[in-house]
């Protein structure tokens, strides 16, 4: 027997951690959403903002991935083109699942000012989209609390692999 | 909130009288009043013939024909020192007169002057390209033909340089509405998930200023934050911003908003 006692009613059950299969994994999804790099337009630069020092998003453990098999979650941050319509859906067919998308800046939510015959109006017109950022461009400050506002929604959901894949049709 | 009024007949309602108004021109003098123009004009003349030729906003402007386009391009470059060309494309004057007009802007910085070479073409009819002589035409004719339609012979590769290989129409036409024809309005979706799935995606929502409080299914209230899907009567509580869930979360540090620091000093 060991000697030491643990009260496993105290600090939170340290040294062990009592929990569910669903909150340890959703645990580590939610706390280690890599990012895809995806600044189409100017909205691109708030999104640099938040993932360089001064608002550190590695902090969240978001971090910039260039593969689309590495990330997670997709912020779409900039004017999608019709043009430029297949690639996205292509990038998001690569990622893997589970996969979340944040649709950054009113561009990428309705096609902004760009009422034109170039631009998609919505890039939920292609993907499905988990969150929308209003703004032209967010601040950083709004793509941090939208990155906590997903991690809410993740961990809100259960984890299981009966979850049904997100598709937009 | 101010009230709701159906804009439809406003947008029918034309805004000016005349839709191509036609602004005045600013002044126009004879090429004679500047010396080296009359010299590279004279030059010009003497190969090729020359519609008409006058002096604007201290640039020339010259109309050739057609079918001399390579010719006097090549003879501005060689002799008369014009070694770049900044830009050319076309304006659209299919309704007035049933073509439209080139221009080739010319800039020697030799004599530091700019001459514009103008020639009139009409519907379907194709340019000579320049590219041989001006590497900077090679896009520039791209451009005009994705824009506008009109091919340039002999150019390399006359293929769209800004829309997609397999779009219809040109958008810098008069006649092409600015948020697209109906190829334009369904491009995406009939490319990525087919023409029959149009219907389950609806068509393009053009109206983004649209806000609707009382639709919890796409819209949201900042604070007023309800399930989708409620009927929203107005009396909702106040949510406060709230980080994490009132439980906490697991493994993570509980944010509490009374012993942090608020930063307000970007300078610190």
């Amino acid at each position: 027997m060991a000697q030491h006692k643990v009260n496993y009613t105290q600090d939170g059950g340290l040294p062990i951690a009592l929990t569910s299969m669903d909150k340890l994994v959703n645990w580590g999804r939610s706390n280690s959403l890599w990012a895809m790099t995806y600044g189409l337009a100017c909205c691109g630069i708030e999104m640099m903002a938040a993932g360089a020092s001064r608002y550190d998003f590695d902090r969240f453990g978001t971090i910039f991935r260039a593969s689309p098999r590495q990330s997670d979650v997709m912020i779409v941050a900039g004017t999608l083109t019709k043009k430029h319509a297949e690639f996205i859906k292509r990038l998001y067919d690569q990622m893997t699942e589970p996969r979340w998308v944040i649709s950054m800046g009113s561009c990428a939510n309705t096609g902004g000012m760009f009422n034109t015959y170039a631009t998609v109006q919505g890039v939920d017109r292609i993907i499905p989209v988990d969150l929308y950022l209003p703004g032209c461009a967010p601040r950083p400050e709004t793509l941090q609390y939208g990155v906590m506002l997903l991690q809410k929604k993740i961990r809100a959901n259960k984890a299981s692999r009966a979850q049904k894949p997100k598709r937009l049709m | 909130m101010r009230a709701y009024t159906p804009k439809d007949n406003v947008q029918k309602k034309a805004y000016y009288t005349d839709r191509f108004y036609v602004s005045p021109q600013v002044p126009k003098q004879k090429p004679e009043s500047d010396e080296v123009f009359n010299a590279d004009l004279e030059a010009i003349k003497a190969k090729f013939e020359v519609l008409d030729a006058y002096i604007q906003v201290e640039q020339l402007v010259v109309f050739i024909n057609p079918s001399d386009i390579y010719g006097v391009l090549e003879l501005m470059r060689d002799d008369l020192e014009y070694t770049q060309l900044s830009e050319m494309s076309a304006v659209d004057f299919l309704a007035q007169r049933g073509g439209f007009e080139i221009f080739y802007q010319m800039l020697s910085m030799n004599k530091r002057k700019r001459i514009r070479v103008k020639m009139f073409i009409k519907d379907g009819e194709a340019v000579d390209s320049v590219e041989k002589l001006y590497r900077s035409a090679d896009w520039a004719e791209r451009e005009m033909f994705d824009m506008f339609g009109i091919e340039a012979n002999n150019h390399p590769f006359m293929k769209r340089i800004l829309m997609p290989y397999d779009w219809q129409g040109n958008p810098l036409l008069k006649t092409y509405p600015l948020q697209g024809d109906e190829f334009a309005a369904w491009y995406e979706v009939d490319k990525i998930y087919g023409k029959e799935a149009r219907e389950e995606i609806g068509p393009e929502i053009r109206d983004t200023a649209t806000v609707d409080r009382y639709d919890s299914e796409r819209f949201s209230r900042l604070g007023f934050e309800v399930p989708k899907g409620t009927e929203i009567t107005g009396e909702e509580p106040k949510n406060e911003e709230n980080y994490q869930e009132d439980g906490g979360v697991f493994l993570i540090k509980k944010f509490d908003k009374a012993t942090s620091t608020v930063v307000d000093d970007p300078q610190r």
